[in-house]
């Protein structure tokens, strides 16, 4: 009995930390969801519906016509689906060899390695994406060096791009694909690779059917970390994308900013979002429940 | 009977540690053969080395007469059991059986067949569906074994497949082993550093020491003939002693021991200071003999060990059976040792 209390006790802080940060946070989003705007910013105590149809549903210009989807958000969510579902691949081909080579070399390294790794993300993230933008702008150290080279006669116009966006996104996140898999490698025991190929695997049918598979919880775990975060970014499209580049992040920034916001609304795209992302995660845990 | 794998001149380096200096080895068909040796001895490597997982500095491999030393592991018709089994973690059991057949090429219903066949060979019929994680660790062996042997190789490598298990489990597995090496006809080639599993299951046995075959031979020829000083001292217990060596001819050799002139079975040396081995149990108390004082005496159940010191100052252990008419000498107690004339090895160094 005296056992459990103290469990209870110990693990107080704990629930304190989650209810208090998590909790009550995303509650009092869902609620703000369905208020009313003021128009200063801020929430008047009224329920209402009008954030979620303002996403969802157009009645034209002057909110006369009947109902029809509004695309405009949609197109946003998606374009950041994809965005961030590029970034996770790009992440995920650049950061498996990276972890495989890390995990590799002699322990005494490794440590090494990975503080490198690590290394540029002591500087703060809006500091490290403007530096990127000054990297690759039109008259920036990188069109300067292809021209330099006669690779180009005239600057790559890169900032303002999907590929601009991409950069961001990959150079922000690419530590949480290469940690998760390194972990997963680490603890790879490599006799499996013997034993596939003593039962006359081929290489790349190793990689496939052996080495894959046994790493598989650090890679889903590498771009689930890469992927949610990516999803809601706003540094990396505001800086260093232009309007074409919009996504959900920005979007919801724009919501909370000044008078010119509408808490709700920017409350309701956050719940959407959410929504998204749990679904993503339910159908990670269902995978992982089917495995016997 | 052929030969399966002949060895020779084999050299592998590690940086600037030599793990094999030249090892010549012809090993047969058909034959239980255990390479044998504390850790560090190159078997393992030797090993390796047949296996494909590491490359030769030097010399040649043949498998059935076939040059196979740059062949890589997938493209030799050879499957070795792992130390720790390196079962698939991720697949069933039948998929781990499955896998070699897989890669071969056969049909889903044929490998399923064999691979079913394979696990009742080893008695698993009923884990089928299991996951590696889900079986104790003698089971997780036999799996291992089902694996390497599924594909029908003509030459079964095993590295130290038993010493994850426990005693009571190692020594039943030693005779499942032999008579599945039996049953299916192939040859085993079985890596080990206990002595007591290379000579209960072995046709041949190679012993090695610092990267180079000490000796090699049947069980008996190995534990009644050891030819030097390792040899004698790695495989059971032994007694080692100097000796003065007056003549050798053919067939025996006189030395004096401890003060007391005695044959024993030539050996290829000349005469001067040499060493010979005789074991415990050759060793008895008798009314004449070398002279001795009994230091201690242990209690092993079957056995009785008798420490004794000579007067020379070597120490000497004898074994005598617990037979129960046995009253064991006291400490102290000057005793007479005799020494079985047939039974003392004169070694090379």
């Amino acid at each position: 009995m005296a056992d459990t209390r103290r469990r209870t006790l110990l693990l107080l802080p704990t629930w304190a930390v989650i209810g208090v940060l998590m909790l009550i946070p995303v509650l009092l989003m869902a609620v703000y969801s369905f208020l009313t705007k003021e128009f200063r910013g801020g929430v008047e105590w009224q329920f209402s519906l009008a954030a979620y149809d303002q996403f969802f549903l157009t009645r034209g210009l002057f909110g006369d016509e009947p109902a029809a989807i509004e695309w405009t958000y949609i197109n946003i969510f998606w374009r950041s689906i994809w965005q961030a579902a590029l970034a996770t691949l790009l992440c995920l081909m650049i950061g498996f060899p990276t972890a495989w080579f890390i995990a590799t070399r002699p322990p005494s390294s490794r440590a090494i390695w990975l503080f490198l790794i690590t290394v540029p993300y002591w500087v703060n993230l809006l500091i490290r994406t403007v530096s990127l933008k000054f990297l690759i702008r039109d008259n920036g150290p990188l069109n300067e060096f292809l021209i330099a080279l006669n690779l180009i006669d005239n600057p790559l116009p890169l900032v303002n791009t999907n590929l601009a966006v991409q950069l961001g996104l990959f150079y922000s996140y690419l530590p949480f694909m290469v940690l998760p898999i390194y972990a997963a490698v680490e603890r790879y025991d490599t006799a499996l690779s013997e034993a596939a190929a003593d039962l006359y695997a081929s290489r790349w049918t190793t990689l496939r059917e052996i080495i894959l598979p046994v790493v598989k919880p650090g890679i889903v775990a590498g771009c689930i970390l890469v992927f949610v975060p990516s999803l809601g970014a706003f540094l990396a499209p505001d800086l260093l994308g232009g309007a074409k580049t919009f996504m959900i992040g920005s979007l919801i920034d724009e919501q909370f900013r000044g008078s010119q916001g509408n808490w709700p609304f920017g409350a309701a795209v956050s719940m959407v979002l959410m929504t998204l992302v749990l679904i993503v995660l339910m159908f990670h845990a269902r995978a992982q429940g089917s495995r016997r | 009977m052929g030969i399966a794998v002949d060895i020779r001149h084999a050299v592998k380096r590690y940086g600037t540690v030599t793990a094999l200096h030249d090892v010549s080895l012809a090993i047969d068909d058909n034959a239980f053969f255990t390479l044998l040796g504390p850790s560090g001895c190159g078997k393992t490597t030797l090993l390796r080395l047949i296996g494909g997982f590491e490359e030769t500095d030097g010399g040649e491999i043949l498998l059935f007469g076939q040059d196979i030393a740059h062949l890589e592991p997938n493209q030799r018709p050879v499957n070795t059991v792992f130390q720790n089994y390196a079962l698939f973690p991720h697949m069933s059991v039948l998929e781990n059986v499955a896998f070699g057949l897989k890669m071969k090429g056969l049909d889903t219903a044929a490998r399923t067949a064999r691979a079913g066949r394979m696990l009742e060979m080893v008695h698993l019929s009923g884990y089928a569906d299991r996951l590696p994680s889900q079986l104790s660790g003698g089971q997780q062996q036999r799996v291992a074994l089902a694996r390497a042997l599924a594909p029908e190789p003509r030459v079964l490598l095993l590295d130290e497949p038993l010493s994850a298990l426990d005693l009571k489990l190692r020594q039943a597995m030693r005779v499942e082993l032999k008579t599945l090496q039996e049953e299916n006809g192939i040859t085993f080639i079985f890596v080990t550093h206990d002595q007591e599993e290379a000579l209960t299951m072995s046709d041949r046995i190679a012993v090695m020491h610092a990267g180079t075959i000490q000796q090699l031979g049947t069980p008996r020829e190995i534990y009644e003939a050891p030819v030097n000083r390792f040899v004698a001292d790695f495989i059971g217990e032994t007694n080692i002693l100097e000796a003065e060596v007056h003549a050798v001819s053919q067939l025996t050799a006189t030395l004096s021991l401890a003060g007391q002139t005695v044959t024993c079975p030539a050996a290829a040396i000349t005469p001067g200071r040499h060493h010979v081995s005789i074991r415990p149990e050759r060793v008895t108390l008798a009314a004449s003999g070398l002279a001795a004082t009994v230091e201690r005496v242990i209690y092993l159940g079957t056995d009785l060990h008798v420490i004794t010191r000579l007067s020379t100052g070597a120490e000497m252990r004898l074994r005598m059976q617990n037979a129960g008419r046995v009253t064991p000498p006291e400490p102290g107690a000057a005793v007479h040792l005799h020494l079985e004339e047939g039974a003392l090895r004169l070694l090379a160094d």
